[in-house]
Formats: C-alpha cells, structure tokens, sequence
C-alpha cells in the first residue's frame, strides 16, 4: 500500500515538472532569463530584495531581541502583558497597510521600505524571545543562582540557550513574512523583485511575471531551510536531544 | 482628522468596499474549513500521512501571498480566471489550511486517552466516538485555528486588490498610486480595523464555543 503511495508521489511531481517545463517554454520564460539584456536587470532586482530583507532583518533580530530580553527582566516583568497584547493586536495589521503608512509619512523610496519591514519584523521576533524566556523552568534559573551566576550569566548562559528554539521560531515566522512583504515594497518605490511581478500582472507579460513570483517563492523556501540550519548550530545538542 | 473626512465623505463606497473584503475572505473561509477539517481528522486517523500533510500546508504559507498570485496567474489564464475574485479566494483557501489543519490534528490528539476510554467503554463506535466526543472537545481549539486564519487572510485580501479582487486594499491602491495621503491612511486604517474586529469577534466565538463543563474546569484549576 505504502509502496504504492510512494509511486503515485513519484508520478505526481514528475507531472508537475513537465508542467512546469511547458509552462516556462511557452511563456517564453527561459529565453527572458537567458537574454543578455534582461538577465542583469532580474539579478539587480534579486539583489535588491536580498539587501532590503537582509538591512531590515538585522535591525528587526536585533531590536526584536533586546525588547524581549528587557521585557522579561525584573523590573520591566509587569509591562510584558501589555506589551504582549500591543504585539498582538500590530500583528494583526496587514502588511500592505504598514508599508501604505510607512509611505505617507516617510515619502518613496529604499528608506521607508526598509523602516517598514524592520517594525513588522520586530512583532514575532519580540514575541517569541518574550514567550520563549518566560518559559524557561525556574528550577533551572534557581539552579543558576545557586551555581553563584550573575544575572547576566544566567541570562546568557541558562535563559537564552533554553529559549532559543522558540526565539528561532520567531525568526523564521519573521523572515518569511519578510520576504513577502518586501515583495510588496515595490508599490512604495523601493524595487526588489515585485518590480518584475507588478509588470508582469499590469503587462499581462508572464515571462515577467514568473521571473520574478519564482525566484521570490525560491527565496522564502530557501530562508525556511536556513533557519532550520541555522536551529541545528544554535540549539545547545542536549536540548535536541530531549525533544 | 481629515482621514476621518475622506471616510465621512465616501461613506457608501467605504461600506461597499469593506462588504467586498468581508465576502471574499467569507467565501475563502467556509471553502477552506470543511477541507482543512476533514483533512485535519483524517490525519489523525491515518498517522503516516500527518507529517506530510502538515509538511505541504507548511510550504504553501511559506510561498509569498504576491508570488502565488503570480504563480497561480498563467495557470488560472487558460480557464480566463487569472485576475479577479477567483485567484485571490483560491489563494486564501491555500493560505488557510495550515492554522486550520494544525490546529483540528493538535485539538484531537491531545483528547485525553481516560476519555475515550470511557466512550469506548458506554459502547461507542468510532463515528460516535468522533461526533460526540473529539469534535465537541476540539471545537475551540479549531476556532482558535480559523480565527488564525482569517485575521492573516484579511491582510492578504488586501494585497488581492492588485489582481483585481476589489475589497479595502483598493484604497491602499488607489492613495498610493495618485499620493493621496487620506485615501491610504483610511484604507490601512480601515483594514487593520477590520482585522482587529475580527479577531475579536472570533475570541468572543472560540469562549462560547468552549463547554461550559471545559470552562468550569479551567476556573477551578486557575
């Protein structure tokens, strides 16, 4: 029975694949990549979503990060519900309309662009760091303690390794709607590879289109697998293992 | 103040324009939850197939909401459907599926074991043991799931103005197009509204949903 799931699987993708082949050869995709004119054009675009996510995931990881962090200490423990809940509520604006606001205020532009994916970023990213060291077991945080750790040891040491698969989590959640919505940036002005898919749409131009609705689809598959890599090198072996 | 004008103004084509939104993320939801479901339960059934299933609706959220409008556009040309109402419903039922099917797959695993037991021990078969006991118990926890997903559909309708599906994103649209300040002030404003209202109508459904023996049980155990 299971064997023969397995063959029917094998005979859906190479159908798709074939599909796929037509589908490219008859909208003229292959022969637009391989056109001395246009190639440059779709890999300056490419580089020009890879800069706007990599630029605003920075700022996001790192911002994102530190609030959580601050969020869960001592003193600021009574905010984090608050907190919580204004998170809860920005995640619910949609992305098209963060970047709209982004635009009425800051002008068109790289600028904006970036600012805008930088805060929607920043929302998941928080979130999980906050949820994540929340969740860290007392007893291991007492333990620390009586090891004789300083709080920024048991913070570097005992919370953030035990809280880092879902920070990661947050990560990954954060760059592939990043990935997304810097898709979205072109309406503002900023490029990237919507510039292709909104010409393609208006144009009815397919090769267009598909030049660049695959290599982002490509993008948000690739960043999926990173952060699952990138779990692998940061997730301590122990931790792993329990799971 | 002079967004709230704009909306004053165009107050009939604001209401029309948010009815639009509401219908296709409407339309999406009641396709996308009897599949999600049915898929949801059958996986625990059959378990062999859960990582997979789970794994395909993983991949379709992780596709960008533009790139899939691009992607599904070809496709759907051959049936003259690529622009419009249609693609973006599709879309949405796509998106939907994860929240939905994670959730139903999680809700009934975790029906505890003592349970069932006791509904297989008064003489229940497997249908009655699904109708009476797993769905009712799961059904908070599969609103949870919809509620997941028509919040992320409202803003992803939005983005489905630019294959012509009409709704709030519109505004958006038009304002960014003609740099008109107040037109996409009210339509972000407008949609994120819209989102917010949403998610609170669906907590409001997921609480009275919940048996009231569950919520009594939580009170006591808080």
């Amino acid at each position: 029975m299971n064997r023969l799931f397995v063959k029917l699987y094998r005979i859906i993708i190479a159908f798709i694949i074939l599909i796929a082949g037509v589908t490219f050869e008859r909208t003229g995709l292959i022969e637009l990549l391989s056109d001395p004119y246009e190639y440059p054009v779709i890999m300056e675009l490419f580089l020009q979503h890879l800069y706007m996510v990599t630029l605003s995931m920075l700022f996001a990881t790192i911002l994102g990060v530190t609030a959580g962090i601050v969020l869960t200490r001592h003193r600021f423990r009574r905010y984090a519900g608050v907190c919580m809940y204004i998170i809860g509520l920005g995640q619910t604006i949609p992305s098209l309309a963060v970047l709209a606001l982004a635009m009425s205020f800051l002008g068109i532009g790289m600028k904006p662009a970036v600012f805008a994916l930088t805060i929607y970023s920043i929302l998941p990213i928080a979130r999980n760091t906050l949820a994540g060291i929340t969740a860290v077991p007392p007893e291991l945080i007492d333990a620390g303690k009586g090891m004789g750790m300083p709080p920024m040891r048991i913070l570097m040491e005992v919370e953030i390794p035990n809280a880092m698969k879902v920070i990661l989590t947050g990560f990954r959640v954060a760059l592939i709607i990043n990935i997304g919505t810097a898709a979205l940036a072109y309406v503002i002005g900023a490029g990237g590879l919507g510039d292709l898919i909104f010409t393609g749409i208006s144009l009815m131009q397919t090769d267009k289109l598909l030049a660049g609705a695959i290599p982002v689809t490509l993008l948000a598959l690739f960043a999926d697998f990173l952060s699952e890599l990138l779990g692998l090198s940061l997730i301590s072996r122990g931790l792993r293992l329990s799971d | 103040m002079s967004t709230l004008r704009f909306i004053v103004d165009n107050f009939n084509e604001v209401m029309y324009l948010s009815w639009e939104h509401v219908w296709i993320v409407g339309i999406a939801l009641l396709i996308a939850t009897p599949i999600g479901v049915v898929l949801g339960i059958v996986i625990t059934k059959y378990e062999q197939f859960s990582s997979r299933v789970l794994n395909g609706a993983n991949i379709l959220m992780t596709i960008p909401s533009l790139a899939l409008f691009g992607l599904m556009l070809p496709l759907l040309a051959i049936f003259n459907m690529g622009l419009g109402k249609v693609p973006a419903v599709i879309a949405l039922v796509l998106y939907s599926q994860l929240p939905i099917i994670r959730n139903t797959y999680t809700a009934i695993k975790n029906v505890p074991p003592a349970l069932v037991d006791a509904g297989r021990g008064m003489g229940m078969n497997k249908w009655k043991l699904l109708r009476e006991l797993e769905i009712p118990l799961a059904i908070p926890v599969i609103i949870a799931g919809l509620r997941t997903a028509a919040v992320m559909n409202i803003g992803v309708a939005a983005i489905a103005t630019y294959i012509g599906a009409g709704g709030l994103g519109v505004y958006i649209q038009q304002g960014i197009a003609r740099v008109y300040p107040e037109m996409i002030l009210s339509g972000a404003i407008l949609v994120s509204l819209l989102a917010i209202i949403v998610d609170g109508g669906m907590a409001l459904l997921e609480r009275l949903a919940t048996p009231e023996g569950i919520r009594v049980q939580r009170k006591l155990s808080r």
